[in-house]
């Protein structure tokens, strides 16, 4: 017995149609959670108490579920309160609230590893809490935060497998759907495994390269 | 006799239960130099972030060239807190530098002198980037201007801050131990940078350790201990001999520390 990837190669098209939907998929439900997950982080900072404690409520019951769950709630249990979506709605929604969540605490360590001192030297000067937060905390917490973001994102990246649960039709889905067709399960799940380690590297790649761009900001020591 | 530019008025200030300045009266005139002293836990860096309004006083009236700081005397032994672009217009007259300079990393030199003249003030930025070479240039940094502070020492760092103040023009610098997180080899660039300032008439508050640098520059020297003024006055009679116990105990330990017994 050998192994025969020309049996998964022979469907090209649908494996590259399913692996530009995992990829649009995680690129825009990061890039939404990104700035939700910012928002969030400023919302618990700067606004009311109760809308803190509310926001931390829902922050660490989906931090405390996993995704798999969330995901079959959203997908079956949506239509029971009006919420019927297909899958690729439901998978970008359940993807985007599970990682803002995350990147939501990624930001609030961000704000407070930030010294104190920054933004008193800030205040010393004049400048409003509007103009503080825009032109000191976000730049400085973005050099702080970049490492666990990509890291958050290579993450995100492997949890798209998950969305096949939901029939989102995105590479864990069609690939393996195609190595059952084939009779080539394992074949499958080797390119599988491939492809989400090719797209990991990448974005490990081009997070390195921001920050090597962004080192040179790194803390000042005295 | 002309207004003081600080007047601090039986200023209290707890941190919960514990009274950390217990009824501070002090003026500090225009165009001086003055040094607070004092051990640690005296009150000396809270006094001073009452001035910069980094604290708020828990009673008491701070004035700056006569006009209250934060909080207004009613007439009637209470106080009413001013609406807050009232304060901040007061604040600008003041320039703050800090311990650990607290440059904004992301920044270059210019940047963090610039970065107020920009956004708040604003200034055209080639109009700020003028002000922000002359203020690096008064500082000894004129060539430094474009990195970074992680690319500088400390003692550049530092003078980048000064300059920092500097650029708004205040009438007030307040020093908060500013040369305490340096190497001993660097102190020596910024207190020449601060004997210059003080020389050229800029009204400064000191908080430092460095008794040498207060009894040389400062015009008038106050020393804090436990929340209290303990004494002001002149270093000619702060220092002079016999000094007062609690000040000669406190000159002695922190030569403990130093060099004195090397001397």
């Amino acid at each position: 017995m050998s192994l025969d990837f020309d049996l998964i190669f022979e469907r090209l098209p649908e494996i590259l149609s399913a692996f530009w939907v995992t990829i649009w998929i995680w690129v825009v439900s990061n890039i939404l959670a990104v700035f939700l997950g910012f928002g969030v982080a400023t919302l618990r900072r700067y606004g009311p108490r109760w809308l803190d404690l509310l926001l931390r409520l829902l922050v660490e019951i989906i931090r405390g579920t996993p995704f798999l769950v969330q995901l079959f709630l959203l997908y079956f249990g949506g239509p029971f309160i009006g919420l019927s979506l297909d899958p690729i709605p439901a998978g970008l929604l359940g993807m985007t609230v599970y990682s803002t969540a995350y990147y939501s605490e990624i930001f609030r360590a961000g704000y407070n590893a930030i010294p104190p001192g920054h933004v008193e030297a800030a205040q010393c000067v004049g400048l409003t809490r509007g103009q503080i937060i825009r032109r000191i905390l976000v730049p400085e917490m973005t050099m702080l935060v970049l490492p666990q973001c990509v890291n958050m994102a290579i993450l995100m990246m492997k949890e798209t497998a998950i969305l096949s649960i939901i029939t989102v039709p995105e590479l864990t889905l069609v690939v393996g759907a195609i190595g059952s067709q084939q009779y080539a399960f394992v074949e499958a799940m080797f390119l599988l495994a491939l492809f989400y380690w090719f797209l990991v590297e990448l974005s490990g790649f081009l997070g390195r390269i921001a920050e090597a761009k962004l080192s040179k900001f790194r803390f000042a020591h005295s | 006799m002309t207004r003081p530019a600080v007047t601090v008025r039986d200023v209290h200030k707890s941190f919960g239960k514990t009274e950390v300045l217990k009824g501070i009266d002090l003026a500090v005139p225009s165009g001086s130099t003055t040094c607070i002293l004092g051990p640690s836990g005296s009150g000396k860096s809270t006094l001073l972030r009452c001035i910069a309004f980094l604290e708020e006083t828990t009673s008491g009236i701070i004035e700056i060239h006569g006009e209250p700081l934060g909080f207004a005397d009613t007439g009637d032994g209470g106080r009413t807190r001013l609406p807050s672009s009232e304060i901040r217009k007061v604040r600008a007259r003041i320039g703050m530098v800090f311990q650990q300079f607290n440059l904004w990393p992301h920044m270059t030199a210019l940047g963090n002198v610039t970065e107020a003249l920009v956004t708040v003030r604003k200034m055209k930025r080639k109009d700020a980037n003028e002000i922000g070479e002359a203020q690096l240039a008064r500082v000894g940094l004129s060539d430094r201007g474009h990195h970074y502070p992680a690319e500088l020492s400390g003692g550049q760092q530092q003078r980048v801050a000064i300059a920092r103040a500097l650029a708004l023009e205040p009438d007030i610098l307040l020093f908060d131990e500013p040369t305490s997180s340096l190497d001993p080899e660097l102190t020596g660039e910024v207190l020449n940078v601060m004997r210059e300032l003080a020389g050229g008439g800029m009204t400064m508050i000191v908080v430092s350790h460095e008794i040498g640098f207060a009894a040389s520059v400062g015009d008038k020297i106050v020393f804090l201990d436990e929340g209290k003024l303990l004494l002001d006055g002149p270093p000619s009679e702060i220092f002079a001999t016999p000094r007062h116990p609690r000040l000669q105990q406190f000159m002695e330990t922190y030569l403990d520390r130093g060099a004195a017994t090397l001397l």
